[in-house]
């Protein structure tokens, strides 16, 4: 958390048109800190507390946009940026297109996701592929705490709308070293988060976690790609570990249907068939709304059900 | 001295009817500026009655028709400044003719074309926004981000009675007083959205009550009166640029043409009243008010009504002479890089 907050800060510094808004960014500093001291060090008209409306936000981000700022909007739980797809779909990602070219959208949407925090109902949801599905807009998931600082600074620098997914699981991780001052991961790039040379475990955000601990307790050797981005995605990177290892296990939290994971599947597919000497497998949420809390751990995907996976595959 | 006839309950009124409504005017106005606004309501006139025509040719694709809508376009229109945005809806799809956008870039955009896809910068015209409501957000946006700049210049909003109805309606409106934005939120109540009227919209007496709600002042003007529009625009304005925020303003008016030219209203419009109101339509009404004054004969009429048609005609053909578009704009605007 100290590394989105150190994101937000460096590029407020650098760039006097950047502004944070969102629901409890200011005053209280966001529900999980994020903005905590941006009001102090850069006044209400750039650190900015909102009404109660996610729709509100990201509309209002658009005109602001065409006033010269570039917005960091803040939805404070992934479920709560359900509202917000109305300005996503119908503009955010269709007004530069709209100009043909002409204009500039440099909009910035972060919202904490994912499950394992034992919180109430929508609080937990893995909305990924609503933002992927959507043209105009680019996605990025971090899986450690200098993605998370780098890949936000990257966000607020591109001219086009990014959406950052920050893991819940990752704002109550060990701390680790973030690099200081500016810092960025571009767009588009994948981590090799391991490697290992007889199947290539494929995971994002508080997956990556999952998919290591995996492949520690796998007696193969497993690689462990982090995408990191997942529009654009880093075709190269996951094409050559599957041609490396000619093995691919998915891990994807979110619900198994045309999940994001399928998409990497098809990809896969299509441009990795003589590379595999298996089928491609996916370990996923269920097709069924995250469940309450103190049955979490059934739904979410597990370093056991990655093994198991990932064991069925070495022996096909 | 200026005098604004209060008439039908609430409503704010400056044109008489010759006969027992007397005429009023309104403070501020040149005889220049009045030419001014029936020039405007003819252009927008014009492009109208052509463009269905276009589209009963097939040189146009599905138009919305804004027949009678013209009062409220040019009198709001004339309250701003080159440095004030407007926010359109498809109904306001020509108000950038207004600012000098030609005809062929707005008969660009409903033949399909992509010459039709403006740069907002160059007219301070946002693209015409297709779904209600969503653009109200857009324009409150902007005007609270030129206000955090300490810039000049305000935005106008416009939408229909049924966005009311809309969530984008009510955060923008909400955001915009929370905010203070020099923002003017101008809907044109026609009484109808497609088939439905606004009595199916809303249990509220009024749609300009509903800013009470937000802590806004809401007027409530005869859409059909271009002098009352403009004289209710141009105070909107004027707390927006003095920092008091925005105002709603809700134009009535009467729908007395077709929702788009796929619409056929006989299945649920009251043809008696269209046809009454048709008989009162703005342009006509301003026209009449106009003589009365002495500023306009047969002569200007014929000339400004000329000058609007040949517009017209050397847009339709200017747009129908574009290259046809490059395919490979299906993919090359959706990203910057």
């Amino acid at each position: 958390m100290e590394a989105v907050n150190d994101a937000l800060l460096v590029e407020m510094e650098r760039d006097d048109n950047v502004m944070v808004m969102g629901e409890d960014v200011g005053r209280a500093g966001g529900v999980f800190r994020a903005t905590a001291g941006l009001l102090d060090r850069f006044g209400p008209d750039r650190c900015v507390d909102t009404p109660l409306a996610e729709a509100g936000i990201l509309g209002t981000a658009v005109g602001l946009a065409m006033a010269g700022w570039r917005p960091v909007c803040e939805m404070q739980y992934e479920s709560f940026s359900y509202p917000c797809l109305d300005q996503l779909i119908c503009h955010v990602g269709r007004y530069r297109w709209r100009t043909n070219g002409k204009m500039e959208f440099p909009i910035t949407i972060r919202m904490p996701t994912g499950g394992g925090v034992k919180a109430p109902e929508l609080h937990e949801d893995s909305p990924e592929t609503y933002y992927v599905h959507t043209p105009g807009i680019k996605v990025a998931i971090p899986s450690t705490p200098a993605d998370a600082k780098g890949l936000l600074a990257a966000a607020i620098r591109s001219p086009d709308p990014v959406v950052i997914m920050e893991p819940k699981v990752l704002y109550r991780s060990p701390r680790e070293e973030v690099p200081d001052g500016e810092h960025l991961v571009p767009l588009g790039q994948a981590r090799i988060a391991r490697e290992g040379d007889d199947v290539t475990l494929i995971a994002y955000g508080g997956m990556v976690a999952v998919a290591e601990q995996a492949a520690d307790e796998l007696e193969a050797s497993a690689e462990v790609v982090d995408v990191r981005t997942l529009k654009p995605l880093d075709e190269e990177t996951l094409l050559a570990s599957v041609a490396k290892t000619g093995r691919a296990v998915i891990v994807q939290e979110a619900p198994r249907v045309a999940g994001f994971g399928a998409e990497i599947a098809a990809l896969l597919a299509e441009k990795a068939i003589l590379d595999l000497r298996g089928p491609v497998l996916r370990v996923t949420g269920y097709d069924a709304p995250f469940p309450f809390w103190s049955i979490e751990d059934e739904h979410i995907p597990s370093a056991a059900r990655v093994v198991e996976a990932a064991e069925k595959l070495l022996s096909f | 001295m200026a005098q604004v006839v209060p008439a039908e309950g609430d409503m704010r009124r400056v044109i008489g009817d010759g006969e027992a409504q007397p005429d009023g005017e309104v403070e501020g106005l040149t005889d220049q500026d009045l030419l001014e606004l029936y020039r405007a309501m003819v252009l927008l006139r014009t492009y109208d009655e052509r463009s269905v025509v276009y589209h009963r040719q097939g040189r146009i694709g599905t138009y919305a028709i804004f027949w009678g809508h013209e009062a409220m376009q040019a009198g709001s229109f004339h309250a701003l400044d080159r440095e004030d945005w407007i926010f359109p809806s498809y109904r306001e799809s020509a108000i950038g003719l207004l600012r000098g956008m030609p005809p062929e870039t707005v008969l660009a955009w409903w033949r399909g074309h992509p010459a039709g896809w403006w740069d907002p910068r160059e007219y301070g015209v946002a693209s015409i926004a297709v779904p209600i409501a969503t653009h109200v957000p857009h324009a409150v946006g902007f005007a609270w981000g030129k206000k955090l700049r300490g810039e000049n210049g305000c935005a106008i909003a416009y939408f229909g009675d049924g966005a009311t109805s809309e969530g984008a309606f009510h955060e923008g409106a909400n955001f915009a007083a929370v905010m203070r934005a020099p923002v003017v939120l101008f809907c044109n109540n026609n009484g109808w959205a497609i088939s439905t009227p606004v009595s199916a919209q809303t249990r509220a007496a009024t749609l300009a009550g509903k800013a009470a709600g937000y802590g806004m002042p809401g007027v409530r003007v005869d859409g059909g009166d271009v002098l009352a529009v403009f004289e209710a625009t141009r105070a909107a304005v004027a707390r927006a640029r003095a920092g008091e925020g925005p105002t709603l303003i809700e134009a009535v008016t009467y729908r007395c043409a077709p929702h788009a030219t796929a619409d056929d209203p006989s299945a649920y419009i009251d043809a008696e009243r269209v046809e009454a109101e048709r008989a009162n339509e703005c342009l006509g009404r301003y026209e009449r008010y106009l003589r009365r004054l002495g500023l306009l004969g047969d002569d200007l009429v014929e000339s400004i009504g000329g000058e609007a048609k040949e517009a017209m005609r050397a847009g339709i053909a200017a747009a129908e002479a574009l290259p046809e578009p490059d395919p490979d704009l299906v993919t090359r605007n959706a990203y910057a890089e």
